[in-house]
């Protein structure tokens, strides 16, 4: 009993400690500590000087009783006394108070900056290591303020001991982490750096985590450390196991150190040097024949050690991504695990064998445990790893067996646990749309999600079923037939009423030629759930109802009926009453045609990347950080837009026709063609602006001045110039009819002057938009523009088209400098990459064009391919300045071209890559 | 490593040491979940699990669960081995540590974890050396103490 025993034994703490723990309620407890805290209080205040030892006593009560989980609000003055004692143990208690309860008081601040700064010049390595702790427990602004300068000289110092090396580079690490631009290490760099070569394993294992953390922040600067940690790592694992004595654990020589040797080349591409390559190959596969080789131990001890090792050099080759024998033997490794007794294993397998899937090279080794981690996902007693293994399954789904990991995951879904379902939900969705051969197994797939797990399929999963039956006519008839079937079930969901109710309200019809599906069945069946849905649903089911009227006019009667019933037409709730009324009187006045053109069939949806597929990003999975930033950049985006705006409105644009005078009896946004039976369901599914914009959206990617709209009624042009962050667009609004517009309005929060509210017929009025860009973004701002044209209400949602690369500023470099530049951006998020067809001839005078018209720099002989070509440039933002570079190599025979984005900001690369895949 | 708790089974936080700056408000949130966490999970559990956006790993000493918390990069059975070697820093420090050594002498306990561990990465795993500085120290306070006999007590 080395401790209690030693003479400082604190009997006064030993005495209140027990007090407390013998106390029988939280009420004693508190009664006994407000005790205690009152004498301690009177004890500070009090006329006697405290000596050293009470006053230890009395820090290390409160500190007690602060760990409790009680508020402490004195003392820190005595704690700070303490630490200028020169007894060590009234110090070392000192700096621990102060570690534990930081109080920002800057007085205070300054005492304990000075105790430190007395200690770290006293030469007393006990002392110094002390104080170097207290900066890395406490690690705040104001500490790097005063220490960020003083600590390299200490680390790299040699006459300084080694346990105060360690404390010094973890300390450093800590300050660089709180403070990154405090810590300068400039001409330390390269001593710092060789502190992997240090006698001492110790300074090593510290040394090197912050050696890993600057190089993750400036990797050019510290790229000399490879070699080093190479040969450091080689020598660790040939050694025998008692080689380095007391760094063996378990007969595992240094794994502590070896993992961070792994680590830090994780934050490299694969050496150059092919002697250092050649080495280090050599340890993985030291390391992967290690794994094979019958345990020194039975301890877990052992094989955990050994096995993060393992696990380290699967992810580093995973990192590398260029060793097919490696990325190979790995997978068979993991395969193994697989099956391991050790749940911890199993886990960690099924985790590590996720990122192997999305390797080229191992993705086929992967398959080939298909049947384990299905077995996984149904046996499995811990929820964590089945959830691992529903994860590696999404992975590991290809065309091939897409099929049977759909299955499997459905019916995984019945007994699932609750906390992961919505999750599943959106995987299968997603796996179903990406691997249908024939849609009517994806029909039939989200049709049985819903049936399953209705309560967790969320809006978009069912919106995206929508959308993919209205824009593939092979399956409609089928997806109609299914619903109605399915919709037979006694109790079916509201997701199930909404997807039916909307299909057979378009595609009713195909069915109806069947006595078993006639439309009056097929009505009745939808209105015997209506009053069993929320108001959502029912608003979807009454424009359901209207197109009905239109498919089958001999519901028309039966349909009026219901619509004119007071639960319909009087219902309480705004929306329902308004589309039972228009719905009703719709139905009466309009002729046959005026019918059929304004609920004609939903025009196809235009195609974009699925909404599931940014959900589950938004979720989760390796993406989510930049998801996130997406986010940002789309809410920022938003202010830019102002108003409520974005594109909430009908976006379509309507157009002089026999109905106009009819849909301008609305009050709201003008009915379009595609609105009844949509309601505003639809059109939330897309938040961005019309369809008609998106074309002429993207032409203007490469060029500043054009027309940006047109239609029978309005021509829009567009000029537009830009200069580092800032930019200014003119756009001339032109009345291509001989009839004035009237309270002609454009919304847009950007500072807009306002235009002039009327456009004579054949005139043209101008506006002029400013621009600057704060920080990059994704979405262009929506202009929504209003007018009256003959009475009707005209709305008109259009992206302008301001892109990212409009703030580009382009910079001219060498061969050299480029393709250290493109090494430097090498991190996987940094990149972007697209292959794609191609829309326009390959020629290369108009791909030049286009590249200056990006606004980069068109580098000449910088790629050793002359058909390839490579651009540099700088977007100038408010917030920061972001360098890009970009490589476009076109296949002639394949009419392919390959899109290569790299910036230092990943939404950058990502929405460069976007922007420009729509160009060639 | 962002921070690591240690607790009985009954729930009571015994030790908890941060690496990243958090308010204390945060700081009692994060444990009470975390305990409520880890104490429903069923012994033959696996021990890592994820949470918010960090890994979670533990193990159970007897009364005592340790629980750290590592980022998306980190390895989760080092990570086991370092829970394990400061268990077997506590046990040779103390002589077969028990949770009442802990609890009593709980500023030893952050004392050799400051000599292990460091701003949440491992500073010193060579056991000799982290016990031989721990010594050190506490050889210091004997002199000290052989020096100045309480002697302030005694007066009034």
């Amino acid at each position: 009993m080395p401790a209690v025993s030693k003479g400082d034994g604190m009997r006064g703490l030993a005495v209140f400690i027990s007090d407390i723990r013998n106390c029988k309620s939280k009420e004693a407890e508190i009664k006994r500590i407000n005790k205690e805290l009152a004498n301690i209080r009177s004890k500070f205040k009090g006329d006697k000087a405290l000596d050293g030892y009470s006053k230890k006593k009395y820090v290390c009560k409160l500190l007690f009783i602060f760990l409790l989980g009680h508020d402490i609000d004195f003392g820190h003055m005595e704690a700070v006394n303490l630490l200028s004692s020169n007894k060590y143990t009234e110090k070392q208690i000192g700096y621990l108070f102060i570690s534990v309860l930081v109080n920002s008081n800057s007085e205070l601040i300054r005492l304990i900056n000075n105790a430190i700064k007395n200690d770290l010049s006293s030469r007393n390595p006990t002392f110094m290591c002390l104080a170097l702790h207290c900066i890395a427990n406490v690690g705040s602004r104001e500490m790097a303020e005063a220490f960020a300068g003083e600590i390299p000289r200490i680390l790299v110092a040699g006459d300084t001991m080694d346990s105060v090396k360690q404390s010094a580079a973890l300390c450093l690490l800590r300050l660089y982490k709180t403070s990154p631009d405090l810590v300068l290490m400039g001409e330390w760099t390269s001593r710092v750096v060789h502190l992997l070569n240090d006698q001492h394993m110790g300074v090593v294992t510290a040394a090197i985590s912050l050696i890993t953390c600057l190089s993750q922040k400036n990797p050019d600067e510290f790229k000399t450390c490879v070699s080093l940690a190479v040969s450091r790592l080689s020598r660790i694992v040939s050694s025998a196991s008692t080689d380095l004595q007391d760094y063996t654990y378990y007969f595992v020589p240094a794994p502590w150190l070896s993992c961070k040797l792994l680590r830090l080349l994780q934050c490299y591409p694969p050496p150059e040097d092919g002697a250092v390559k050649g080495r280090l190959v050599e340890c993985l596969e030291t390391i992967l024949n290690k794994a094979q080789e019958p345990p020194k131990s039975k301890k877990v001890q052992h094989s955990n050690a050994k096995n993060a090792i393992l696990f380290e050099a699967i992810s580093l080759i995973i990192h590398y991504d260029s060793e097919p024998n490696l990325l190979v033997r790995a997978c068979n490794q993991l395969g193994q695990f697989l099956q391991h007794r050790e749940t911890n294993l199993r886990y960690l397998a099924l985790e590590s064998m996720c990122t192997l899937a999305s390797s080229e090279f191992s993705h086929e080794a992967v398959k080939t445990h298909i049947e384990t981690v299905i077995n996984a996902l149904k046996t499995e007693r811990d929820v964590s790893v089945r959830q691992r293994a529903a994860d590696l399954l999404y992975a590991m789904c290809d065309r091939s067996n897409a099929k049977q990991i759909v299955a499997e995951m459905l019916s995984y879904l019945e007994t699932a646990d609750y906390s992961i379902r919505e999750e599943m939900v959106l995987k299968v969705a997603i796996l179903a749309e990406k691997y249908a051969v024939d849609y009517s197994w994806y029909v039939d797939t989200i049709l049985n999600l819903i049936r399953i797990a209705g309560d967790y399929v969320s809006e978009e999963v069912w919106y995206r079923v929508i959308q993919i039956v209205i824009n593939r006519d092979d399956v409609q008839g089928y997806a109609a037939k299914t619903v109605f079937e399915a919709l037979q079930a006694p109790a079916c969901h509201e997701n199930m009423v909404k997807v039916g109710g909307y299909i057979l309200g378009e595609f009713g019809n195909l069915i109806a030629g069947d006595p078993r599906s006639s439309p009056l069945v097929q009505f009745n069946l939808l209105h015997s759930k209506f009053h069993l849905c929320s108001v959502p649903t029912r608003a979807l089911l009454l424009s359901a109802y209207i197109k009905f009227i239109n498919l089958f006019p001999e519901t028309k009667s039966t349909i009026q009926e219901v619509l004119r019933s007071d639960s319909q037409i009087r219902n309480s709730d705004v929306e329902l009453q308004q589309r039972a009324v228009e719905y009703l009187k719709l139905s009466s006045i309009a002729s046959t045609d005026v019918l059929a053109t304004v609920l004609e069939e939903m025009p196809p949806f235009p195609e974009r990347e699925s909404s599931i597929l940014a959900k589950l990003k938004k979720k989760k999975g390796p993406g989510a950080v930049s998801v996130n930033e997406l986010e940002e950049g789309k809410r920022e985006g938003g202010e830019l837009n102002g108003g409520g705006e974005r594109g909430g409105d009908s976006s379509a644009i309507s157009t002089p026709s026999p109905s106009a005078d009819l849909l301008g009896l609305r009050a709201g946004p003008p009915v379009t063609a595609a609105a009844p039976s949509a309601g505003s369901l639809l059109v939330d599914v897309f938040s961005e602006a019309g369809s008609g914009s998106l074309a002429s959206y993207f032409q203007f990617v490469c060029k500043n001045n054009g027309v940006l709209f047109e239609n029978q009624l309005l021509q829009i042009g567009i000029k537009s110039e830009y200069r580092q962050n800032l930019g200014r667009m003119y756009l001339f609004y032109g009345n291509k009819t001989s009839v004035q517009f009237v309270t002609f309005t454009t919304t847009l929060n950007v500072q807009a002057k306002p235009v002039e509210p009327l456009i004579e017929g054949g005139a043209q009025v101008q506006q002029v938009i400013n621009i600057e860009c704060l920080t990059d973004f994704s979405d262009a701002p929506l202009l929504n523009i209003k007018f009256r044209y003959g009475g009707a209400l005209q709305n008109l949602t259009l992206k302008l088209p301001v892109t990212i690369n409009k703030f580009f500023q382009p910079t001219e470099m060498a061969s050299h400098d480029f393709f250290q530049r493109w090494k430097q951006l090498s991190l996987p998020q940094q990149e972007a990459q697209k292959i794609f067809k191609a829309n326009h001839a390959m020629d290369t005078e108009v791909l030049k064009a286009k590249l200056l018209g990006l606004g980069m720099a068109l580098l000449e002989n910088v790629d050793p391919n002359p058909e390839n070509f490579v651009c540099a440039g700088v977007i100038q933002t408010k917030a920061q300045q972001v360098g890009s570079l970009l490589r476009l190599e076109p296949n002639a025979q394949a009419q392919m071209y390959r899109l290569t984005v790299r910036s230092s900001k990943d939404t950058v690369s990502k929405r460069l890559c976007e922007l420009l895949a729509e160009q060639f | 490593m962002q921070f690591m708790l240690l607790f009985s089974r009954q729930g009571k936080l015994r030790l908890q040491k941060w690496y990243v700056p958090l308010s204390d408000k945060e700081k009692k949130k994060i444990t009470r979940e975390l305990v409520q966490t880890v104490l429903a999970r069923k012994p033959k559990m696996c021990s890592f699990l994820e949470w918010r956006d960090l890994k979670i790993v533990y193990k159970r000493y007897a009364s005592l669960y340790f629980c750290c918390a590592i980022e998306d990069q980190d390895n989760e059975l080092i990570t086991l081995e370092i829970i394990h070697r400061y268990v077997e820093l506590l046990d040779k420090y103390f002589g077969s540590v028990c949770e009442l050594d802990i609890i009593f002498n709980f500023e030893k306990a952050y004392f050799i974890l400051d000599e292990f561990l460091l701003g949440g990465e491992a500073q010193e795993t060579s056991k000799k050396n982290v016990l031989k500085a721990i010594e050190q120290a506490d050889l210091l306070q004997e002199n000290f103490s052989s020096q100045s006999p309480h002697n302030c007590l005694s007066t009034p």
